[in-house]
């Protein structure tokens, strides 16, 4: 039984990281007024860019640096697309991803059902010793520490610092943040490439942690749920990860329920995820005076300075 | 400061001139503002006054002329060098984010680091010794207008500015909140700040200011003392024509049932910062003319579109037009019943900009003009029914195939104006109806209103100009928080109620603030 359990949250732990560090990533964007639906397509660029480099080089490091890259380039071609041409936000994303898919599954082509190097995990001494939580806690590769990190620091960054308050006000008024002397378009640049250097990221540990192989679409509609956990935590990042472990731990506790033989069908059981995690989201975020104070008020819409 | 420097004017422009295409915005203009003075800057929207100030704060830049601050030459080439020299500006529409707090919209404004330690203390400080309550931790979208203009001055006052510039103050103010502005902006000028105050509000200048200058067309007309000159002699000056006086005559209340009648309207704003409506109850007469006060934002445009049939009210009945319950239906059915509807924004709202005027008209007129046939446009006619409102009411353009953002505000707004006019409209509402429009076309648009109820019309006119109610309206009522005030008659008003009225619910959220600090 404790070995269920443990193997349970070991589970839960590897399938929230990717959701928690490209949700993580679209926070900053959405927090700066961009909303970039492109998160599928660059988490894609960046599994194959981490999965080939690795391969090639046999450095899960160099792979995890390709896959920031490969996410960066692809956010910033959207930057350019939206920030300095003015489309519109979201049918560039949607495009973005339509291409990560379809460039990611061209690349990849050669790499179908061969090994590369696996992230290595991080031993912590002592800790991971200790019996029941050391398995859970203390045995586990750079990303998954990582995240949490991540997640931490964004808190931080958004509500302690001066410059994240720059970027909220940026999210909040591009006008008045305009007037007042900030340089808006540079400011979303930054955050839309920080959003695509966490997607890529989150695919770097999809295809080098989570299942080291390559597959087409071995995202499987992550970066949307990553979207999604974005809006529905309201954009506060301890409710983002909130969401994140909750939706890793009900995909894993249906998938057990399965195995055990309870009778659900198993249409519902790939459903049950989503639908908890909506509802749990939807729930805690009903307050309109919250979601007004947190919702970036330019979210998506384009900023032409005028003269 | 020694005696010789207080001679020396602080701030002196020479010939300040600025062209824009098609517009000569300032003419070789002449300003003086004197150490410790309040000087009025006087003119019509469009007179150049703004042009001028930008240039003073370094939006923009002179085309030629020169400005001497304390005496010596110099060229402000952005908000930020002018911030150095001790230039403070408060702007008409305010830059402020509505998601953050106080002490956060005002460290953004803050270049230095240093500035920002113990900030939120020295904000509570700075606006206790000015008597501007402002409570830090609040957040910017629950406060009143009033209150947000507080934010901007103190976070001027925090730079200990030489001068402040403020632009239209008072036009988002109760008149209770203007006195208490003035106290303030008094006692700043005895502490050693000039302030150059625009406005085209002759009786607080009259009040406030020791010098003004005035502009029109781009150029300055006069200097003069205000309190010399009676506010009608200014308004002259202002507007170059004699004024005649504008008295209509009263007009018969008709006894038939009412017009229009709402009852306990209650919409939840589609805005995310908007005000939600509670219980909006109104009976209009045949031929009245009912204007709604209230300071912006206070659930104005919310009631244009529930009156327009933008937002439908969930219940039918809770508007009725000429005993038929049209609560639940939308604009078109509306109008067919003979509502027409002007919202306060012309561009965009009222008229789609990059449309032609005959397109324009159409847009509202082909239910009531049959201006469509078989389902589609009737070309001519619409031509020929924009063609007979330019006519009418004297819309300066090229012709019905002008794009509306071609024309100027006044323009425009006439065109809008008369498009719903020609249309005999049982119920006219209309929003702001002379916001940023000249004075000609404002007395054109005065002139078409009445001559409208005149004829059986019943108008509602919502706006946040005191003296334009006054002058139009047979009853009126102050909306504030979403809620409509007892109508009264315009008779029995006086400016004293209407303005407690009008700041009922943030006066008494200021008590509620005030507690704390």
């Amino acid at each position: 039984m404790i070995f269920l359990i443990v193997s349970f949250l070991v589970s839960m732990i590897s399938a929230s990281t990717p959701l928690l560090i490209a949700a993580s990533g679209e926070l900053i964007a959405e927090k700066s007024g961009v909303l970039n639906l492109g998160v599928e397509g660059m988490m894609l660029m960046g599994a194959i860019a981490a999965f080939a480099t690795a391969h090639a080089t046999g450095s899960t490091s160099l792979g995890m640096l390709a896959a920031i890259g490969a996410g960066m380039m692809m956010a910033l071609l959207f930057a350019f697309l939206t920030l300095t041409l003015l489309a519109n936000q979201i049918a560039s994303g949607l495009a973005l991803t339509i291409f990560g898919r379809g460039f990611s599954a061209l690349l990849g082509a050669g790499y179908v059902g061969i090994a590369a190097p696996t992230l290595s995990k991080l031993n912590i001494p002592i800790l991971s010793h200790l019996p029941v939580i050391g398995p859970i806690l203390f045995h586990h590769d750079v990303l998954v520490y990582g995240s949490f990190v991540m997640i931490g620091a964004i808190w931080w960054f958004l509500n302690r610092t001066h410059a994240g308050l720059i970027l909220r006000a940026v999210g909040d008024s591009h006008d008045a943040a305009h007037a007042t002397g900030y340089p808006v378009l540079r400011i979303r640049y930054a955050a839309t490439a920080f959003g695509g250097a966490m997607a890529g990221l989150a695919g770097a540990y999809l295809s080098l942690s989570y299942s080291p192989l390559w597959a087409q679409d071995m995202t499987a509609g992550r970066g949307w749920i990553a979207l999604a956990l974005v809006t529905f935590s309201a954009w506060r990042p301890l409710w983002l990860l909130f969401g994140a472990y909750l939706f890793g731990g009900i995909m894993f506790l249906s998938l057990y329920l399965q195995g055990m033989g309870v009778p659900i069908p198993a249409p519902f059981i790939s459903a049950l995820p989503y639908l908890a995690t909506v509802i749990v989201l939807v729930l805690i975020s009903r307050d309109r005076r919250r979601i007004r104070l947190n919702q970036p008020a330019c979210l998506g819409k384009s900023f032409h300075a005028a003269a | 400061m020694s005696a010789p420097q207080d001679q020396t004017p602080l701030l002196k422009l020479i010939g300040i001139t600025k062209q824009f295409p098609g517009c000569l915005a300032n003419d070789h203009v002449d300003l003086t503002v004197g150490q410790h003075q309040i000087h009025a800057l006087l003119g019509e929207n469009g007179a150049g006054k703004s042009t001028l100030v930008k240039m003073i704060y370094g939006v923009m830049k002179p085309d030629a002329g020169e400005i001497l601050w304390q005496g010596e030459r110099v060229t402000i080439a952005n908000p930020a060098f002018a911030r150095r020299l001790g230039i403070g500006m408060v702007f008409q529409h305010f830059s402020l984010f509505e998601a953050l707090t106080v002490v956060e919209n005002i460290a953004l404004g803050l270049n230095n680091k240093a500035d920002r330690i113990g900030l939120a203390d020295r904000i509570v400080e700075i606006s206790t010794r000015y008597g501007l309550p402002l409570d830090p931790a609040a957040s910017v979208h629950d406060l009143s207008v009033g209150e947000r203009q507080r934010i901007e001055i103190v976070r001027c006052l925090l730079q200990n500015p030489k001068l402040l510039i403020m632009d239209e103050p008072t036009s988002v103010l109760t008149p209770q909140e203007a006195k208490k502005l003035f106290a303030t902006l008094r006692r700043l000028a005895t502490e050693g700040c000039s302030i150059l105050y625009i406005s085209h509000k002759l009786e607080e200048i009259r009040a406030l200011c020791e010098a003004a200058t005035i502009m029109r067309l781009g150029k300055v007309v006069a200097h003069c003392t205000p309190a010399a000159h009676s506010a009608r002699e200014l308004a002259e000056l202002m507007i170059s024509a004699k004024l005649k006086p504008n008295d209509f005559a009263p007009r018969p209340i008709s006894d038939r049932p009412p017009r229009l009648i709402l009852d306990r309207l209650t919409i939840r704003s589609n805005n995310q910062f908007g005000t939600d409506l509670t219980d909006i109850s109104l009976d209009l007469a045949h031929g009245e003319i009912f204007g709604i006060a209230g300071i912006a934002g206070n659930g104005q445009s919310e009631l244009m579109e529930a009156l327009s049939g933008e937002i439908p009210s969930g219940k039918p009945e809770a508007i009725i037009l000429d005993g038929i319950k049209i609560g639940h239906e939308g604009p078109n059915e509306r109008r067919r019943l003979g509502g027409s509807f002007l919202p306060e924004e012309r561009n965009g709202h009222g008229a789609i900009g990059g449309m032609s005027l005959s397109e324009n008209g159409f847009l509202s007129g082909h239910v009531r003009g049959s201006l469509h046939r078989l389902g589609l446009i009737d070309r001519k006619r619409s031509f020929d029914f924009a063609q007979s409102i330019i006519h009418r009411f004297d819309v300066r353009t090229t012709g019905p195939a002008a794009e509306a953002r071609a024309l100027s505000g006044g323009n425009l707004q006439k065109f809008l104006v008369g498009r719903e006019v020609l249309q005999a409209p049982g119920l006219l509402v209309i929003n702001q109806p002379t916001w940023g429009v000249d004075a000609g076309s404002a007395a054109a648009i005065y002139q078409a209103i009445v001559q409208l109820a005149e004829a059986g019309t019943s108008i509602i006119l919502i706006s946040q100009d005191l003296d334009e109610i006054f002058l139009l309206c047979d009853r009126l009522a102050v909306i504030a928080g979403g809620r409509l005030s007892a109508p009264m008659r315009v008779a029995d008003a006086s400016i004293e109620r209407i303005g407690l009225l009008m700041g009922g619910t943030a006066e008494a959220r200021e008590v509620a603030h005030a507690v704390p600090v």
